[in-house]
């Protein structure tokens, strides 16, 4: 099923999603990490390796989707080159997470769940990072940063071009 | 080797953030340019549980120990000299009371290990008795092993307390020629952290959990689920796992027997629900992660329709030292029907936050006031606690002196949950705090069935509503039917505990939701809809915090001064109502 849609996935694009999905062909149940394998290659979830894996492994695309949207850490679209992630536990809201979240939303003039005009940062929202003791608490790519304060945003902001 | 000097420095997730990293190989450098690297043995630990940046211990071979908190780049040459030469501590950074205060009255068999041993080398946990338990098990008969835990009184640590050993025995006279253990790390209440540490700290003690499990029960695969959003306690489980398999705690042969029992480990992918048993053996074959309605419960059918033993972390963890010290010892601590000890997560509005274990039975109070250290601001009163997280209830301090087990906090309305334990002082909205976990539950509800998926978002806009200012008394009697119904009929945990935290505040803090309706007022000071950004006088003690912050200039401020707040100038930002500490902006 699904040949025509297959085929435009580019030569050495088709090539990287055979590769991963031969690596968990054999197993059962791996469609997560195989997904997960896919967005680590480019960041998203591309229509065309939706397709290549339902025809390879006998499923309908939409499975597939309903697997994707149903868990938040997928994303069917390109994001910013910066993912911000501004912690929501509940250690972060009671300490004013709320407070940097809004900050954010109107300096990058960005909703959640989305990516900044200029491509630079993609903002979203976790339930926590599991670091209530530096609430609020966000991070930034891997940098992770702690007792946040509306002031420093500026600053931090700055490092990421 | 055991004559050389230790330095024990922190470097779980909260560690390394702090720079941890950075100051381990400073001290490397340091002692290396003095040519003094091989008189010290410097371990990389996982976090101990206590925020403080970056933790620092010198050990002397007589077991002397020097503890150092907040330790950054600039420090780490002063300890050399005047502490590892000279042999006077540095005192600048020497650890407070407040750091002792904060281990003197906890009880420490979960977390023994974390931030005491180098969780990436598997040879110090052997070292602390590690794998004795499992030698020990593997040559015992296995439905000993699952008597020995039922006499222990182990109930599962991720919420629901079900007692383990009865678990295992239903498991183990299941039918079935292939058996699992799983493992759910799949840590999701906001707030809770206490397997993200083990994971991080001691990801050896859940494997041996893991095996003796599966050597009860008979089982030959183990599956940790792990959240996605803990990279680090991925990497170090994988290693632990790589190392016992090449040290033959796992494999083929487990210490020799003819036992075979391996691990492997699934990351989610962002999905609270993936917390609910039936709901992350669905995740595990790849699926969406939606409950199911049990029975059949895992133990009879789990993953791959085959039974299966899951437990949470914490209670993989215990196993060992029940193993190893007796099901009386075990039983021996904490409550009648709550025994041994039990992880929290302790943050919010208190002094001291991080992971705190304490026997079951230990009141609210003497966790606030004791490891806890007191409320974070002298001024601002304990006004609840939130425990259990999305699941569980608020419970007002005039209750304080609940003795924490799983029955005196069902009686109350919360749970013991996961044992996330959030402080509220008296500027937290717990209207604000109800409506925040709804919305999270909102969002984290899998959708499959109709109480939760629109009963939950129904309370949520009415909620909303309410913080706005906009609600009516019609609301708050609204709110109390329909968490009713969704508890009594939603399909799975998820939807049958949402509503807790509604339904306890408005038990408990019935003034705080009629302020809001009749008088559209925040008492708290929180609903920033509800706010006027004034000063009230009698309340500034004219510290000109609020000036210090405001972005816009609009709070003029003079020393010795009540400050001003400019209407036309203010954006309602809130930066200054954030910065008051004495309730002073309304």
């Amino acid at each position: 099923m699904n040949k025509e849609i297959s085929t435009s996935v580019s030569a050495v694009k088709r090539e990287d999603v055979m590769k991963i999905i031969n690596a968990f062909r054999d197993q059962p149940g791996a469609l997560i990490p195989l997904l997960q394998a896919v967005q680590r290659e480019y960041g998203y979830v591309p229509k065309e390796a939706v397709d290549l894996i339902a025809d390879e492994l006998g499923m309908f695309p939409v499975d597939i989707y309903g697997v994707l949207t149903f868990y938040a850490q997928f994303y069917l679209e390109p994001r910013g080159r910066h993912t911000i992630r501004v912690c929501e536990g509940t250690a972060c809201y009671i300490m004013g997470g709320k407070d940097i979240l809004d900050r954010l939303k109107t300096d990058l003039g960005v909703e959640e769940s989305k990516t900044t005009a200029d491509g630079r940062f993609y903002l979203e929202t976790v339930a926590c990072l599991g670091c209530c003791g530096m609430a609020p608490a966000m991070m930034i790519d891997e940098d992770f940063y702690g007792n946040c304060t509306v002031g420093q945003l500026d600053e931090i902001l700055k490092k990421y071009e | 080797m055991s004559e050389k000097r230790k330095i024990l420095i922190c470097m779980g997730t909260s560690g390394i953030a702090a720079g941890a990293t950075g100051v381990a190989r400073l001290f490397e450098q340091e002692l290396g340019k003095r040519n003094l690297a091989d008189g010290f043995q410097i371990i990389r630990t996982g976090d101990r549980g206590l925020f403080r940046d970056v933790l620092v211990d010198v050990i002397e071979p007589d077991g002397q120990r020097t503890t150092y908190e907040y330790v950054k780049a600039e420090d780490v040459v002063p300890i050399v000299e005047e502490h590892l030469i000279e042999g006077n501590p540095y005192a600048k950074r020497l650890a407070g009371k407040s750091y002792h205060d904060f281990f003197k009255s906890q009880m420490r068999i979960v977390l023994k290990n974390c931030g005491e041993i180098d969780p990436e080398d598997i040879e110090a946990y052997v070292m602390h008795d590690g794998y004795s338990a499992l030698r020990k098990a593997v040559q015992d008969d296995s439905a000993q092993i699952v008597k020995t835990v039922t006499d222990s009184g182990l109930r599962g640590r991720g919420g629901a307390g079900f007692l383990t050993g009865m678990k295992w025995k239903f498991c183990r006279e299941a039918a079935g020629d292939q058996k699992y253990i799983v493992c759910n790390a799949d840590e999701g209440d906001p707030g809770a952290f206490m397997d993200r540490s083990v994971l991080e700290g001691d990801p050896h003690a859940v494997i041996e959990g893991m095996a003796i499990a599966g050597f009860a029960v008979g089982a030959s695969r183990g599956v940790v689920y792990c959240r996605a959003e803990y990279p680090l306690a991925v990497k170090r489980l994988q290693k632990a796992i790589d190392q016992s398999r090449e040290k033959g705690f796992l494999g083929k042969s487990v210490c020799g027997s003819p036992f075979e029992f391996d691990i492997s480990i699934m990351q989610g992918a962002g999905a609270f629900v993936c917390g609910e048993e039936t709901a992350l053996l669905a995740s595990i074959e790849g699926k969406r992660g939606t409950p199911r309605i049990k029975p059949p419960f895992p133990a009879q059918q789990g993953l791959w329709g085959k039974p299966t033993v899951i437990n949470n972390v914490e209670t993989f963890a215990n196993v060992p030292h029940i193993i190893n010290h007796g099901a009386e010892w075990f039983a021996s601590i904490g409550t009648e029907k709550s025994k041994g000890t039990k992880v929290f997560a302790l943050a919010g509005k208190v002094k001291n936050t991080g992971l705190v274990e304490v026997p079951m039975g230990t009141t609210i109070r003497e966790l606030v006031f004791g490891p806890g250290g007191g409320m974070l601001h002298k001024k601002l009163g304990l006004k609840g606690v939130q425990l259990g997280g999305p699941s569980g209830g608020c419970i007002p301090a005039a209750m304080a002196d609940t003795p924490i087990d799983y029955e005196s906090l069902q009686s109350t309305g919360a749970i013991m949950g996961s044992g996330g334990v959030i402080i509220m002082d008296e500027k937290t909205c717990m209207v604000d705090v109800a409506r925040y976990f709804t919305g999270f539950t909102v969002s984290e509800s899998c959708g499959q069935c109709t109480p939760c998926r629109v009963g939950l978002k129904r309370m949520h806009e009415v909620l909303t509503r309410v913080v706005e200012g906009e609600g009516v008394p019609a609301d708050l009697e609204f709110l109390g039917n329909m968490g009713n119904t969704i508890c009594s009929t939603s399909l799975c945990g998820l939807g049958q505990t949402a509503p807790n935290p509604v339904l306890t505040t408005l038990r408990y803090f019935r003034d705080e939701f009629d302020a809001h309706v009749h008088r559209r007022e925040c008492p708290a000071h929180v609903c920033t809809t509800l706010m006027h950004y004034e000063v009230i006088e009698d309340m500034c003690i004219k510290c000109g915090a609020c000036a210090k912050v405001c972005p816009a200039g609009a709070v003029t401020w003079e020393r010795g001064k009540t400050a001003r707040i400019d209407p036309a100038k203010c954006t309602r930002c809130n930066a200054c109502n954030t910065a008051c500490k004495y309730m002073a902006i309304r």
